[in-house]
């Protein structure tokens, strides 16, 4: 079941006009930064399908900026967000594409800093809820709407039992879990969804752990 | 996961079998799939229910979009129903001025509540305002006609669509039309099975409208399609309060809704490519919006 909470159909509360083009792209927006884990100095957004054609109209690029720089749904800021983007220093640019995706309305975030990279494909599938399709080319299926973190990490036995290991040791429930990798014996990645947010010294033993190469969350 | 139902039969079947009303179904399954308790719950609703009174209120005032192509029809609707002529009646043109001023202010980048999507958030709410008057509700029974709404969105979302862009404006406003006939039978006092026929009659009236909005913004034809929506919702309701059936059975409507969304030209699905914005009007309009910079594909 895609929608969960009568939330989902009565809500979000949210800066008009579209709750697909604006509240479902702010939050895609806000999930990358997210799984970032810091504001990105740079972002390439790709868009696809309806997103591609009405992204202007529906203000989609001031929502998508907005939730890179962390505004929720209902956050009057999503309509400065470009001016605000500015002085904090994030720039962006936005790339229609012609491609067809699965779903109309996708973007993909490829976002960065001095630090490092990542790229984050996002569906809004109606309503404002929105799906995380696609971290660094590893397919996944991700709602946002749970805490949840990825572990990207060596393909080596034991590497999954760890992370489930340490999790339970700091009481922390898995609600669904998936794991996919890109190559036998490569990188992979665990998505884990769990009861409730993660704390940094969690995520940080998870980082301490041999073979784990990078952890990002989502908290609610 | 505890899902109370999963359809409107089994909606209704559990709703008629432990006599309770469709909103507290739903409430119910609220709290066993979140784990939330009833008052924290009850709270939530009862602030997007505060959300979408002060959205009326400010569209009530008279708002224009950034584009000028929509604002202030509310305000013309409330002072025509004052003059008396009103020849629809006042409180179906209540419910469309209410339904009106909620996607003014949507389109005005203000404040609302999705129900269950930005675009179709003023049908739900018109009606319930209007009715307001008529059926005087206490606040907690303002708070279950949005979860008798909430309910028939949910198996709409789950078993079909509530967007545009994957299935027309019939699976958005269609959808809150349905919603919200669904609710106003169940505050009107009627059973949770004249609420099914509510909806499925409301819904059938709306299968294969397109969404088609001239530049792709959410405002021609939006606005007015939540005012019809309005007004379709509390004539079904109406109709299915005075006993009428839908010969055609909710879940099979739903379907239906979704296979013809499924088979809708691309150019009919949120692309502005096709329909009222591929008119000459509405391409000149989107020269004029965007600089010269016309949407693709016209």
């Amino acid at each position: 079941m895609k929608f969960t909470s009568v939330f989902d159909i009565i809500g979000p509360v949210m800066i008009g006009p579209s709750s697909s083009h604006t509240a479902g792209a702010a939050r895609i927006g806000r999930v990358a930064r997210d799984l970032f884990g810091r504001q990105p100095k740079w972002a390439k957004i790709y868009l696809y399908g309806s997103f591609a054609e009405t992204y202007r109209g529906h203000g989609t690029d001031v929502a998508i900026v907005g939730g890179l720089l962390d505004y929720d749904t209902y956050d009057e800021r999503i309509k400065t967000a470009f001016e605000d983007a500015e002085k904090a220093d994030l720039s962006f640019e936005f790339i229609p594409e012609e491609a067809h995706k699965e779903h109309p309305n996708t973007t993909r975030i490829v976002m960065g800093d001095d630090e490092g990279e990542m790229s984050v494909e996002g569906i809004s599938i109606g309503g404002g809820k929105i799906e995380i399709s696609e971290v660094n080319g590893f397919k996944l299926r991700l709602t946002g709407g749970m805490p949840a973190i990825l572990v990207v990490h060596d393909d080596r036995a034991g590497c999954i039992a760890n992370v489930a290991n340490c999790l339970a040791m700091h009481n922390v429930n898995i609600g669904h879990m998936e794991v996919s990798r890109i190559e036998r014996g490569l990188t992979a990645l665990m998505v884990i969804e769990v009861d409730q947010n993660i704390e940094d010294r969690v995520l940080q033993q998870i980082s301490y752990i041999p073979h784990i190469t990078k952890v990002s969350r989502i908290n609610n | 996961m505890d899902v109370l139902f999963q359809n409107v039969r089994e909606l209704v079947e559990r709703a008629e079998q432990e006599g309770k009303l469709i909103s507290e179904i739903m409430i119910e399954q609220e709290i066993a799939i979140t784990g939330r308790s009833r008052e924290e719950i009850m709270k939530q609703m009862d602030r997007n229910l505060t959300v979408m009174e002060e959205a009326v209120e400010r569209g009530l005032q008279g708002v224009q979009s950034v584009t000028g192509l929509t604002g202030g029809d509310a305000v013309l609707l409330q002072k025509y129903i004052a003059s008396g002529k009103s020849l629809a009646g006042d409180l179906l043109l209540d419910a469309v001025s209410k339904a009106v001023a909620t996607n003014e202010v949507n389109a005005a980048m203000g404040t609302i509540c999705a129900t269950p999507t930005a675009g179709s958030a003023g049908v739900v709410p018109g009606t319930l305002f209007a009715i307001q008057h008529k059926l005087n509700p206490t606040r907690e029974q303002m708070i279950n006609f949005l979860f008798t709404s909430g309910a028939f969105g949910f198996v709409v979302a789950n078993n079909a669509s509530i967007s545009g862009a994957a299935g027309g404006c019939q699976a958005e406003v269609g959808s809150a039309a349905g919603m919200a006939a669904a609710a106003i039978v169940e505050m009107a006092g009627g059973t949770p099975q004249q609420c099914a026929e509510g909806f499925a009659i409301t819904l059938k009236n709306m299968l294969g409208l397109v969404c088609d909005p001239v530049a792709g913004l959410v405002e021609v034809p939006c606005v007015k399609r939540n005012a019809m929506g309005a007004s379709n919702a509390i004539v079904a309701a109406d109709m299915a309060l005075a006993g009428i059936t839908s010969r055609i059975p909710c879940d099979e409507v739903i379907g239906a809704m979704y296979r013809i969304g499924e088979s809708m030209n691309p150019d009919l699905k949120e692309t502005a490519r096709g329909g009222l914005a591929a008119t000459p009007t509405g391409k000149a309009l989107a020269a004029k919006i965007f600089g010269g910079a016309v949407v693709q594909g016209q």
